[in-house]
C-alpha cells in the first residue's frame, strides 16, 4: 500500500460554480443570519447556509448531514475553522427549502456577522489526558443559553468564544474576545515509585518554567517546590507519574479583550478576567453566568464595530471591572517573566 | 422505565443548541467502545476528573504521527476503552467535502472504530475517536483506500490549514488553499515522521483578516497582503452611505491610521498611510477593492503558553510573492528549520529557540536582512551585540 499520498485533492471536492470562478469573488453580502451570497465576476452567485454543530459527531450525524448536502446542494459542503458545518448551494429556489428542514432537525442557522460563532474547545474528559475540566459539556450549557447570539446579529461586533481544558492549550483559546480556561490550583504529586521507571529526570526538570522542578539523584525522582509551581502541569506531559488533576481544586478561569484579525487593532492576547469557578458538572452554572454577564455588559456599553478588547481598552480595565461587577484581586497582576510591562507606570487611569 | 446508566449526561441532551450527548448516544446503540466511552464520561462527571492515561507510543507502519495513544485507567469498569487510540486524518484543504468523501470515512471508521469523530480538531485534521492497537494498521489501510492519509501529531510538522480564500472569498490576496495543499503534499515526510525538537505549525490566512488565526496559532504564519492603492468605486460608496452606512463614524473615524476622509461626497484614501487592516474593506467591500500588487508577509514564532509563555508571531518578510510552486517560501520554511533543528533544545519551539538566542542571530542564520517591519519600536535598552567584524581589530 503507497504511504505519504497526502489528504484528498481539494480540488475535487469544489462545487462547480466555486471551481468556474475560484479566485475570481467580487462582493459577498449576508442576506439573514447564516446565509451568505457571495457574487463573482462573472455575475454567477454562491449561497452558504452555515449551522452550528457540536464538533463531537457521531457517523450517523454525518451521515444525515450528507442527506441533506445531496438534497439541496448536489453533496458539497465545507466545515469553518469553528466546526461549523457550511451548506454550498447555487440555486436561489433552494435556500428556503434547505432552511426549513434545518430548522425541522435542531440544526441551529446563523454564525455570521455580528453574532457568536460556535465555540471552538478541546476533548475535555472524552478523550484528554491532562485536561482540568470537560471542554464539550460547558460548550454545551453555555451555547444553550446563549443560542438566540448566534441566530441573530445584534451585538456591537463579532465575539469570538473558546474553550481549552488546560493550559497546554490545544485550542490556542489566548487571543480569543472570550477565553474559558481549565486550571490547575495544586501542586503536582511526583510518585516516586513509579518516577524512577516511567521518567526522565532531566527533561521533567527542563519542563519547569520556573524551576519548581529539581531532581533526587540519590532516590532517582524529583522534588516539587510548592511556593514556585503556579501548577501548569507541563511537568505530567513530560512524566506521567507526577499527576495533577485534583477534583477538588480544578476548575476553570475567564480571559476577555484577545483578537486574532488586523482589524482596526492590532492582534492581541486575552487577559485574564476571573481567575477561578468551580467545576460544576452537567451545566457549570457559575461559568454560565459568568460568560453570559460579560456578553451582556459588553453588548450594552461597546460601540458599533468595537471587539470586546477594544471596548476595553477605550473604557479602561478600571471600569471593565466596575460595570461587570467582577472583583479584582492579586491573580490579576502578572508576577510572570514580563509582569512589569503591564504595570501602570503612569497617573493617567480612571477611577471606576 | 429502566434508570439510565448516565444521568448527568442525559441533563445535556435537553436545550436548543445540538447535543454531543445525543451524538454519543447514537453512536453507543450500536458500538460497545461508544457505549464505554459514555459511561466513561459520567463517571469524570461524578468525580469530577478525566479518566485516560498517557499515551503509549502506538502508530502505523512506516510512520511516527497520526495515532495519539490512549488508555483507560478504569478497564477495570469499561473495557472497551482500555485502548481508545485517537487517529488524524488530514482534512482536506479548507474543509472542503463532496459527500462521497465523508461517506468513505464514515464507512471506513465504523468497521475499525467507535463511530465517534470530531470534525474537526484543532489543529484542522478530521478526528477518528477511539479505537483499538489491532485496528490501527487494517483502518489506516482501508482510509489510504478510500483516498485519505493520516496528519501530524507530536515533534512533527503539523498538518497544515488554510482559509477559505480564493474558493469563496473577495479578499484573497494569496491562493492560501493552494499554497497549503503544496505545502503538505511537498512535507509528507515532515509530517509522518516526527524529527523536530518539538511541534512546527505552518497555517495560511489569504488576508489581514487572518481567518485561521495563524498569528496566534501557528509558528509559521502566512498572511496574505498588498501593495499599491486601493481602488476606490465612488458610486457604490454613495449607495453604502444611501443604505444607512455612517461613513464618517463606522469607516473613517475607526480607520486606525486615519488615513481616509469623506467629505459626504467623495472618499479618499492615503495609501502611504494605510497599514492594510482591512477594516474599510470588511464595511464598503462592494466599493474598496485591494492594491494590485498582491504576496503575502511572513510572520514567525506564535504560539500558546508552554512552556516559556505565550507569543504571537512577528514580522520576518514584510512581502513576498507568492506563486506556484512557491520555491522561496519553501526554501525558507527549510533554511528556518534546519536552524531550530541544529540548536533548539527538546520541546523548545521556534519562537522560544529566538528568545533565546536573539533575532539577530537567527536573521544572519537564515539569510534574511533586518528591516523596520520587523519591530513595534527599536531596543530601548543599551544592551547591544555586534559582530567581530563590526569592530576594528587593532588599535592604531
Amino acid at each position: 500500500m503507497a504511504t505519504d499520498i497526502g489528504p484528498p485533492d481539494y480540488k475535487t471536492m469544489l462545487p462547480p460554480v466555486i471551481q468556474r470562478n475560484y479566485g475570481k469573488w467580487r462582493y459577498h453580502e449576508i442576506l439573514k443570519p447564516g446565509v451568505l451570497l457571495h457574487v463573482a465576476e462573472s455575475g454567477e452567485a454562491l449561497y452558504t447556509v452555515r449551522a452550528g454543530s457540536p464538533r463531537l459527531l457521531s457517523t450517523d450525524h454525518i451521515r444525515e448531514i450528507c442527506d441533506i448536502a445531496e438534497k439541496y446542494c448536489e453533496g458539497y459542503l465545507r466545515f469553518t475553522s469553528r466546526n461549523n458545518i457550511e451548506f454550498l448551494l447555487d440555486n436561489k429556489e433552494s435556500i428556503e427549502p434547505l432552511l426549513a428542514e434545518l430548522d425541522g432537525r435542531n440544526y441551529p442557522v446563523g454564525g455570521t456577522g455580528h453574532s457568536i460563532s460556535n465555540i471552538v474547545h478541546t476533548q475535555g474528559w472524552v478523550h484528554c489526558h491532562t485536561p482540568a475540566t470537560d471542554a464539550s459539556g460547558p460548550v454545551k450549557a453555555l451555547m444553550d443559553e446563549i443560542y438566540d447570539y448566534f441566530v441573530t446579529m445584534k451585538l456591537p461586533a463579532h465575539i469570538r468564544i473558546a474553550l481549552a481544558c488546560c493550559l497546554n492549550m490545544c485550542g490556542a483559546v489566548h487571543c480569543s474576545d472570550i477565553a474559558i480556561l481549565g486550571i490547575h490550583r495544586t501542586v503536582p504529586k511526583p510518585d516516586n515509585s513509579r518516577v524512577p521507571n516511567l521518567c526522565e529526570i532531566p527533561s521533567t526538570v527542563a519542563s519547569c518554567p520556573t524551576g519548581a522542578i529539581r531532581g533526587d539523584m540519590k532516590n532517582k525522582t524529583v522534588t516539587v517546590n510548592e511556593d514556585k509551581c503556579m501548577y501548569c502541569g507541563n511537568c505530567y506531559t513530560v512524566c506521567p507519574a507526577m499527576p495533577i488533576a485534583d477534583p477538588d481544586n480544578d476548575g476553570i478561569s475567564i480571559w476577555v479583550g484577545g483578537k486574532v484579525s488586523n482589524a482596526r487593532s492590532a492582534p492581541t492576547f486575552s487577559k485574564l478576567a476571573i481567575p477561578f469557578l468551580p467545576n460544576n458538572p452537567p451545566r457549570w452554572p457559575e461559568v454560565v453566568d459568568a460568560v453570559k454577564n460579560i456578553i451582556e455588559v459588553y453588548a450594552s456599553h461597546a460601540r458599533k464595530h468595537e471587539r470586546v478588547g477594544e471596548w476595553i481598552e477605550r473604557v479602561g480595565w478600571e471600569r471593565f471591572f466596575n460595570l461587570t461587577g467582577i472583583p479584582f484581586t492579586d491573580k490579576h497582576i502578572d508576577d510572570f517573566t514580563m509582569a512589569t510591562e503591564t504595570f501602570r507606570s503612569s497617573t493617567l487611569f480612571k477611577w471606576g | 422505565m429502566a434508570k439510565s446508566d448516565t444521568p448527568l449526561l442525559d441533563e445535556l441532551e435537553g436545550g436548543k443548541w445540538p447535543s454531543f450527548v445525543k451524538d454519543m448516544k447514537q453512536a453507543a446503540e450500536k458500538n460497545p467502545m461508544a457505549k464505554d466511552l459514555m459511561n466513561q464520561l459520567e463517571l469524570s462527571y461524578k468525580e469530577k476528573i478525566g479518566h485516560w492515561k498517557h499515551g503509549g507510543i502506538v502508530g502505523v507502519k512506516g510512520y511516527g504521527a497520526g495515532v495519539i495513544g490512549r488508555y483507560s485507567d478504569r478497564p477495570d469498569l469499561f473495557p472497551n476503552v482500555q485502548a481508545f487510540h485517537t487517529m488524524r486524518v488530514n482534512h482536506p484543504t479548507g474543509w472542503f467535502y463532496k459527500t462521497d468523501a465523508l461517506r468513505n470515512l464514515c464507512d471506513v471508521w465504523d468497521k475499525h472504530g467507535s463511530g465517534l469523530t470530531n470534525l474537526h480538531g484543532s489543529t484542522g485534521d478530521a478526528i477518528l475517536l477511539g479505537t483499538t492497537t489491532d485496528h490501527l494498521q487494517s483502518c489506516f489501510d482501508d482510509l489510504s483506500g478510500a483516498g485519505f492519509d493520516l496528519g501530524g501529531s507530536g515533534s512533527a510538522l503539523r498538518t497544515p490549514s488554510a482559509c477559505v480564500g480564493p474558493g469563496r472569498c473577495e479578499w484573497a490576496c494569496i491562493d492560501s488553499l493552494d499554497v497549503c495543499y503544496n505545502i503538505t503534499m511537498s512535507f509528507q515526510d515532515k509530517i509522518h515522521r516526527p524529527m523536530f525538537p518539538y511541534k512546527f505549525k505552518i497555517k495560511v490566512s489569504a488576508c489581514p483578516n487572518d481567518c485561521v488565526a495563524s498569528i496566534a496559532r501557528s509558528d509559521f504564519s502566512v498572511i496574505g497582503t498588498w501593495k499599491g492603492k486601493i481602488s476606490i468605486d465612488q458610486k457604490e460608496v454613495a449607495a453604502y452611505a444611501a443604505s444607512g452606512l455612517d461613513i464618517q463614524k463606522e469607516v473613517c473615524d475607526l480607520c486606525p491610521t486615519k488615513c481616509m476622509t469623506w467629505n459626504g461626497d467623495e472618499l479618499k484614501i492615503y495609501d502611504a498611510d494605510c497599514n492594510r487592516c482591512m477594516h474599510c474593506i470588511n464595511l464598503m467591500t462592494k466599493a474598496l477593492r485591494q492594491g494590485k500588487e498582491k504576496g503575502a508577509t511572513i510572520l514567525i514564532g506564535g504560539k500558546a503558553p508552554i512552556v516559556e509563555g505565550a507569543l504571537l508571531s512577528w514580522v520576518i518578510v514584510p512581502f513576498m510573492k507568492l506563486e506556484p510552486p512557491y520555491e522561496e517560501l519553501k526554501d525558507l520554511i527549510l533554511r528556518i528549520q534546519d536552524w531550530w533543528d541544529e540548536y533548539g533544545k527538546s520541546r523548545e519551539r521556534l519562537g522560544e529557540l529566538i528568545k533565546r538566542l536573539g533575532m539577530r542571530v537567527f536573521l544572519r542564520a537564515v539569510g534574511l536582512p533586518a528591516v523596520p517591519q520587523m519591530v513595534k519600536a527599536p531596543r530601548t535598552n543599551p544592551y547591544v551585540f555586534f559582530w567581530p567584524e563590526e569592530i576594528q581589530k587593532e588599535v592604531k
